[in-house]
């Protein structure tokens, strides 16, 4: 290939390079890795980062950010919990009420944002207590225990072999692809993220974009709690910590960009995947979870570095 | 001028020149600047001042001449560069720190501290920043913050600062376009004393009267190109304008035949005028505080209505409450004979109003989009059903424009932002047409493209006037007004102050309503 094509193919493939390229060192080093049962295993890890990572492309894309999405966890899986007790209602319930919980704190942020002009940085820093504190208030400080079979089963069942957590991701996942792509709210939010001035000067409801932006990444939190605590069983006030900045991780390393407009949901979740896949990796290589912070921080910067250089 | 000791000169500057993507801004300019003289560059808007003064400031670096300092060549890389010189330049948009006090602004990078660790004196940088301030005359504390200053009094600030890097050369672009009378007076009286205590001034302006009063010695540019320059009792108002605006006929007479030529006539005779009730766009006693006052006109269909006047002198502002970008305060607006009331863009946009904004990369392109997606941004609507954007009705959409507008691209799903100026510029004509509204309203159509991009432009907005659309084209380019327009209105200081017939106006003529009187 000539030198100078090579740069754009590099940014455009170069995440799925370094992803084809570790797995194959780790298969190297590690039989146990590429296995029906290991990969399974990923897949299953990086449901929950996934879930969360495609929802907050949405605002990323928008050039805002959303840092009360691992307080939304915790809120909408202990409201979900709350409704899950065996015997009373139907599981569509409870799902439903924990994604309803995500989304109507995703509308508070994006209204206080687009009408209140306050920073994202600052609304969902504040949402980030807030909604912590409404689950804490909520389940009293303690565990939701005591949860139907049917709702701890989609943390935990298999569907033809995939764990339906994972089966969720992809679910969300092609629906924000097929949205962003494909609907015009999608096109939207790519004008809003990369010139906001313009997109108001082209008739667009700049408000609006930026309200369903930031309320479906409260959605898609709502969602990862429900799973969450369908997972563990329990809802518990405490989950969730600094889950939103793994999120926001993996959308980053999938050449999302920060300032907005650039970016999508195919390489959020090769994002996810690569830090699942290390993730992984390090502990099949017992390398010691300290040890994996490292690497983890290492590999965020890097890769945007990699992404800005390739992308000059 | 050989008899004049060199010594006496600070700055001089042969053959400079400065190009642009498809613009040559600067050409083989000729610059000397003396001691205790205040040398004034005037020009039209476009003429080259500004890149001039930032070339001599180190914000651009020339691509061919020399800037000799005191005899010795120098190469001014960055600003810090021109400064350490002692070039300073107050700027046209001020550039303050506006939460820290006058003082620290003032002391700015050259903070009076105590020992090891960089410990700023506060008392010190007290009395520094008051003597300069009381050297000026200038009544302003220097604990104030910035914000809370007027801007003459920031401007002053700046003047201070300027004083304290021990500046010999000072530049200032359009210094007094936001002063009030008395605070002119007050920055005459500090140019005054700065030029006795033997500090050079380049100074800028439109306002022909300042020139007159304050400068020693003016210099003309036009196109890029030094015209002439002499001891400013050497001109008079009208001498001064014809050499700022070009040779009358050969101006006049050579774009119009070169746009004529290529895009044929464009029958202005048979655009007889209906009465004003059967107009596209009737605006009347439009205001907005600060911005313009009283606008009243009419657009007809099938008519190119040019809009003139200097820099900062509302053009865009009105543009930009006719598409509901601002609003109005005061005034009516009529679409088709239809009071309206224009509080977004998009309103504008379903009253059949477009509108090609002034700075494409600020508020028209989303320059992170592929060209399609730009193109078909207004009218969405026109390829999708129920929210589900028809990707082969769009890619239709989009071929089409690219086809009509003459964009040239590699692929449709190119990135805007890798297209050069004048194709970004048919991008966003494009974009801004596809809903296809009534009235178009064009803000500097052909700014930062090439010639041959410009000429094809011209060749849309006559094809567009005859196809029958109302034209508001605003444009500070007088050749271009002149030939395009049936009716040329001059705004002057946010008010409508003429309304010129195109056949018989002269350059020197719109110029003079122009300007400030």
């Amino acid at each position: 290939m000539h030198p100078r094509n090579i740069r754009p193919w590099l940014a455009r493939y170069g995440l799925l390079l370094a992803l084809v390229g570790i797995s194959l060192a780790l298969s190297l080093a590690k039989p146990g890795f590429l296995t029906v049962s290991n990969l399974i295993n990923v897949v299953r890890q990086i449901s929950i980062n996934g879930i969360l990572a495609v929802g907050v492309t949405y605002v990323l894309l928008t050039g805002g950010v959303d840092l009360s999405l691992g307080s939304l966890v915790a809120l909408s899986g202990v409201a979900a919990a709350c409704w899950a007790h065996p015997g009373e209602y139907p599981v569509v319930v409870p799902v439903l009420i924990g994604v309803l919980a995500g989304a109507l704190c995703g509308a508070a942020n994006g209204a206080v944002i687009t009408w209140g002009r306050v920073a994202p940085f600052i609304v969902t820093l504040g949402m980030m207590t807030v909604a912590r504190g409404l689950a804490l208030v909520i389940s009293g400080g303690r565990p939701v225990s005591n949860l139907s079979r049917a709702f701890t089963t989609l943390g935990s069942a298999d569907l033809l072999g995939i764990p339906v957590p994972a089966l969720i991701l992809a679910a969300v996942a092609l629906a924000s692809h097929l949205c962003l792509r494909h609907l015009r709210v999608g096109r939207y939010v790519y004008a809003v993220g990369g010139n906001e001035l313009a997109a108001r000067a082209s008739g667009i409801n700049v408000a609006g974009v930026k309200l369903f932006a930031y309320t479906v990444c409260g959605a898609c939190a709502g969602l990862a709690g429900v799973v969450l605590a369908s997972r563990i069983t329990t809802g518990q006030p405490n989950a969730g910590l600094a889950y939103e900045l793994d999120a926001i991780a993996a959308v980053v390393i999938g050449g999302t960009s920060l300032s907005g407009g650039v970016g999508g949901v195919g390489g959020t979740l090769l994002g996810a995947l690569l830090m699942g896949v290390i993730n992984n990796g390090l502990d099949l290589l017992n390398v010691s979870s300290y040890y994996q912070q490292i690497v983890k921080g290492l590999i965020i910067v890097g890769a945007v570095w990699l992404d800005k250089r390739s992308t000059k | 001028m050989g008899v004049l000791e060199s010594a006496d000169v600070v700055l001089e500057v042969a053959n400079l020149g400065k190009s642009f993507p498809g613009v040559r801004a600067l050409d083989g300019v000729f610059f000397r600047l003396r001691r205790g003289e205040v040398h004034a560059v005037v020009g039209e808007n476009g003429a080259g001042k500004s890149t001039f003064m930032r070339l001599l400031a180190g914000l651009e670096t020339p691509d061919d001449g020399e800037i000799r300092f005191r005899g010795r060549p120098v190469r001014l890389r960055h600003p810090h560069a021109a400064r350490q010189l002692g070039v300073a330049m107050i700027h046209q948009e001020l550039m303050p720190f506006l939460d820290l006090t006058v003082a620290e602004n003032i002391l700015m990078g050259r903070e009076r501290t105590r020992g090891p660790f960089g410990w700023v004196d506060r008392a010190a940088q007290r009395r520094e920043a008051q003597r300069l301030l009381r050297q000026l005359d200038v009544p302003v504390s220097p604990d104030c913050r910035m914000r809370e200053l007027g801007v003459a009094e920031m401007q002053a600030v700046e003047i201070a600062r300027a004083i304290g890097c021990r500046a010999e050369v000072m530049i200032m672009d359009e210094p007094t376009s936001a002063l009030s009378e008395r605070e002119t007076r007050a920055l005459f009286r500090v140019m005054g004393d700065l030029r006795r205590q033997g500090g050079a001034i380049i100074y800028i302006s439109h306002r022909l009267e300042e020139v007159f009063e304050l400068a020693d010695t003016v210099t003309v540019l036009r196109d890029g190109r030094h015209v002439v320059t002499g001891p400013v009792t050497a001109f008079s108002r009208q001498s001064l304008i014809e050499s700022m605006v070009g040779p009358p006929k050969s101006r006049i007479a050579e774009p119009k035949s070169r746009i004529a030529g290529v895009f044929g006539g464009h029958d202005r005779a048979a655009n007889a005028r209906p009465a004003e009730d059967a107009a596209a766009l009737v605006v009347r006693g439009l205001s907005r505080a600060g911005a313009f006052a009283d606008v009243s006109f009419a657009v007809h269909r099938g008519e190119i209505v040019g809009l003139t006047g200097l820099v900062g002198a509302g053009r865009t502002e009105l543009a930009q409450a006719l598409f509901g970008m601002v609003e109005a305060e005061a005034g009516e607006v009529r679409v088709q004979g239809v009071a309206v009331r224009l509080r977004s863009p998009r309103q504008a946009i379903d009253h059949g109003i477009a509108l090609l904004t002034e700075d494409r990369k600020h508020d028209g392109l989303v320059l992170t989009l592929p060209v399609m997606h730009n193109l078909t941004l207004c009218g969405l609507d026109r390829c999708s059903r129920g929210g589900w954007i028809n990707g082969r009705r769009e890619e239709a959409v989009a071929d089409a424009l690219i086809a009509d507008f003459g964009v040239r691209i590699a692929h449709r799903e190119q990135s805007t932002g890798t297209l050069s100026g004048g194709n970004q510029q048919k991008v966003a004509l494009g974009k801004a047409l596809l809903p296809d509204p009534d009235i178009v309203i064009l803000d500097e159509p052909t700014r930062g493209i090439d010639v041959g991009a410009k000429a094809e432009i011209y060749g849309l907005i006559r094809r567009l006037a005859q196809s029958g659309k109302a034209i508001l084209l605003i444009s500070s380019e007088l050749p271009e007004v002149l030939a395009l327009s049936d009716r040329i209105l001059v705004m002057r200081q946010g008010r409508l102050s003429a309304a010129l017939d195109p056949r018989r106006a002269t350059p020197a003529e719109i110029l003079h309503w122009a300007m400030p009187e």
